[in-house]
């Protein structure tokens, strides 16, 4: 009891001394709205330090942030995204160059975290992310497989596993149907250098760069769990952290979960890896994402120089000291750790992997991709007739938003 | 009663009625022959992301909508007649399914997919909630006075289970090496999935249903019990009715109209099947009628809904549901005017 009592005045001693981690006094009220994962946690916690900042971290921020951002005034002063989800504020207009404000505050910023649309500021990066390969390293050297730099060599490695016994499911795969599967796709299929869009907004997948894309997509799912179609990035995570799977090609987000020893039985044995070609020669199979800071335009200029201290107080170097294996952060301060090291081997692969478009067709793209793809993966339609469906599809939605005449 | 004593009781469901169901139907029937796009227009941008050191700029023509004078997204709509439905129902296809005989194809359309299985559940779930609410009311009824309330607590329980909860909390004890899959793979010696192939997710959805409907079924029968003719059971005893007679003979036709009225109710109810398909996770699988306007509905990660295929959509499941009733209304109507003369 006494020790607890202890902890709690230790705790609570830790609270003030951080309060004064902030280096102003936040006098008015700023409100955010973000993805609740854990490096917002981090940013938001040390938002919230200098006071009057309420923080909403929301898994479901991306319906909410268009029609919130778009009321006036604005629900919200900051709003987290990333290169998917900037696109309907961008398209509104309901975010304001932050120029001036960088100009101001942001003298620390590097270059690399402005994100310039048209040479204006729109937002504030503070993370990357990718899907890169995941490996049980103890395993495949075990086993005398090095490390696999293609998804041929990964299938092999998968291939030999299984055969040796080891494991029964040694790949693990994000391909729950909808979002999840078609960002498999998109990863995949510019792999192969398969471009998604004419010039003229017309769907160009139907090719056999596509037929190719689709049939790695579903050659893997031999060595997979057969409920592959329902895995989400927890289930792989928790796939690895149980000893289920050798390899992933996961969210680089949650490359920390693996080391963490209340829930990992793997600790120390997973190495992060590049994500794996899909071509020899070729840029790895997989996009690059950020993950930043934008604010809103219909608040008051009071405000907004407000938010963005805040938001600056939340991205600096404390922050990503105290939590440097929260995410690959490209605040100044970042010490690459371990679980960093596939990411940027991703990233910094030549040729590189794409980002991920910021445009309306991309989305509908997306929901195409994930709404007709499940039924080439459960066998019921082939790949040339699955090309040929999600063409149709995204012709249909992009004549209905008006992207196509 | 006095016209006006009528009015005051009724006039404020009737408004309420009009406000949230009458107004909205409307609105959503003539969104269905409308759409509404933003202006579009073609720029070229210049965007730069980072990687990890350096930034990459890319410039591309991007389709970006025009922001009007007010700071708004400008917007047009136009009438565009069956348009929606077209894209919904893609009848063109259909046609051409049955032209080459390959009927099959027909279910590979995400609406006739998501028919199948919606009437096909709907159909096969009611005579199965009925039969298991008559079973659990006849054994309570038949239960001792000191077990009843033990009995009717714990098959009450499913039903007062938020629906989305109860079906996560079944996914849960059968997906991957769930409680209940690992017990059946112990007992088969086989490595079983239950998630990972149609027939079985549908299996689930069966008995997630009946699981969480029955005890609705059981608390109209088991108050229908109570008012069951005992003159009538005893002379049919007298006259040597066996148990399975005066079930089918006295009780059941005594329950009829209660039989109807639960049937109206589920066949309302098990049509806008919904919180299966998020809960079970099935959408590579099965999709249901409402699952289909709620993706219609959920917004993209650029912002973009199909909110006129949706209300399409809604409409589809809306007129689908008028013709499963049309029967026991009928039933019900008859029986009311029966009654009255």
């Amino acid at each position: 009891m006494l020790k607890k009592l202890a902890l709690a005045g230790v705790v609570s001693l830790m609270g003030t001394t951080a309060w004064s981690a902030c280096a102003f006094e936040n006098t008015t009220e700023i409100k955010s709205l973000s993805a609740g994962f854990e490096a917002w946690k981090a940013v938001t916690d040390a938002m919230a330090e200098c006071g009057n900042v309420q923080a909403e971290l929301d898994q479901e921020f991306r319906t909410k942030q268009p029609a919130a951002f778009e009321a006036n005034p604005s629900l919200y002063h900051i709003g987290g995204v990333s290169n998917g989800t900037i696109t309907p504020l961008l398209n509104a207009g309901t975010i304001r160059p932050l120029d001036d404000l960088v100009a101001k505050y942001g003298s620390h910023l590097k270059p690399n975290q402005l994100i310039k649309i048209d040479g204006k500021v729109m937002a504030v990066a503070m993370m990357v992310n990718t899907q890169h390969l995941m490996v049980r390293e103890d395993v495949l050297s075990e086993m005398g497989i090095p490390v696999p730099t293609t998804w041929d060599e990964v299938y092999a490695a998968a291939a030999k596993i299984k055969d040796a016994g080891k494991m029964d499911t040694p790949l693990g795969a994000t391909m729950k149907s909808g979002w999840n599967l078609a960002q498999e796709f998109v990863n995949m299929y510019p792999g192969f250098g398969g471009a998604l869009f004419n010039d003229d907004n017309t769907a160009a997948v139907n090719n056999d760069k596509g037929v190719k894309a689709l049939e790695t997509l579903k050659a893997g799912m031999q060595y997979m769990d057969p409920e592959v179609l329902v895995s989400d990035s927890t289930y792989v995570q928790q796939q690895f952290q149980q000893g289920k799977i050798a390899m992933a090609n996961l969210w680089a987000s949650r490359a920390g979960a693996m080391d963490d020893e209340a829930e990992s039985q793997v600790v120390g044995k997973v190495k992060m890896v590049a994500a794996p070609m899909a071509m020899a020669g070729g840029a790895p199979a997989t996009t690059l994402w950020w993950d930043g800071i934008v604010i809103a335009k219909n608040i008051s200029d009071e405000e907004a120089d407000a938010a963005f201290r805040v938001a600056m107080e939340g991205l600096d170097k404390e922050m990503v000291m105290a939590n440097n294996d929260a995410a690959i952060w490209l605040v100044d301060g970042f010490v690459p750790g371990a679980t960093a090291e596939g990411a940027i081997a991703t990233a910094t692969a030549s040729p590189a992997a794409p980002a991920y478009p910021s445009t309306t067709r991309m989305g509908l793209m997306h929901t195409a991709l994930g709404n007709e793809i499940p039924a080439f993966m459960t066998g019921e339609r082939d790949a040339a007739a699955t090309l040929a469906a999600i063409e149709e599809a995204y012709t249909t939605s992009a004549k209905e938003a008006g992207v196509l005449k | 009663m006095k016209f006006r004593t009528f009015a005051a009781f009724v006039g404020p469901s009737v408004l309420m009625m009009v406000f949230f169901i009458a107004l909205p139907l409307v609105s959503v029937f003539l969104e269905s022959f409308k759409v509404t796009q933003p202006v579009m227009q073609q720029v070229e941008v210049e965007t730069c992301t980072p990687g990890f050191l350096t930034q990459t700029c890319t410039t591309e023509l991007k389709t970006i909508p025009v922001i009007g004078a007010d700071g708004k997204v400008e917007t047009t709509t136009q009438w565009q007649g069956l348009q929606s439905y077209r894209s919904v129902l893609q009848m063109d296809k259909v046609w051409a399914a049955i032209g080459s005989s390959e009927i099959g194809s027909i279910l590979q359309i995400d609406f006739w997919k998501a028919l199948r299985f919606t009437l096909m559940y709907t159909l096969l779930t009611l005579p199965l909630v009925i039969g298991v609410g008559l079973i659990i009311a006849l054994t309570v009824n038949n239960a001792t006075r000191a077990l009843r309330g033990p009995i009717i607590f714990v098959s009450l329980l499913p039903f007062i289970i938020t629906p989305v909860i109860g079906s996560l909390a079944i996914y849960w004890l059968f997906v991957g090496d769930g409680i209940l899959t690992a017990m059946m793979e112990r007992w088969s010696g086989t490595n079983i999935s239950m998630f990972a192939q149609a027939w079985t997710v549908e299996l689930l959805m069966y008995f997630y249903r009946v699981w969480h409907v029955a005890p609705f079924a059981f608390v109209i029968f088991y108050a229908g019990l109570q008012t069951v003719n005992m003159d009538t059971l005893e002379s049919a005893v007298i006259d040597g009715a066996s148990r399975w007679q005066r079930l089918r003979h006295v009780i059941v036709p005594h329950l009829m109209p209660l039989i109807v009225f639960i049937a109206l109710i589920h066949l309302m109810d098990c049509y806008r099947v919904f919180e299966e398909i998020v809960g079970f996770r099935s959408q590579a699988h099965v999709i249901s009628l409402q699952w289909l306007t709620f993706d219609f509905l959920v917004p993209d990660d650029a912002g973009n809904r199909a909110i006129s295929r949706a209300s399409a959509s809604a409409m589809l499941t809306m007129v689908g549901i008028v013709f499963l009733l049309i029967w026991p209304l009928r039933r019900t109507w008859r029986d009311h005017r029966g009654g009255a003369h």
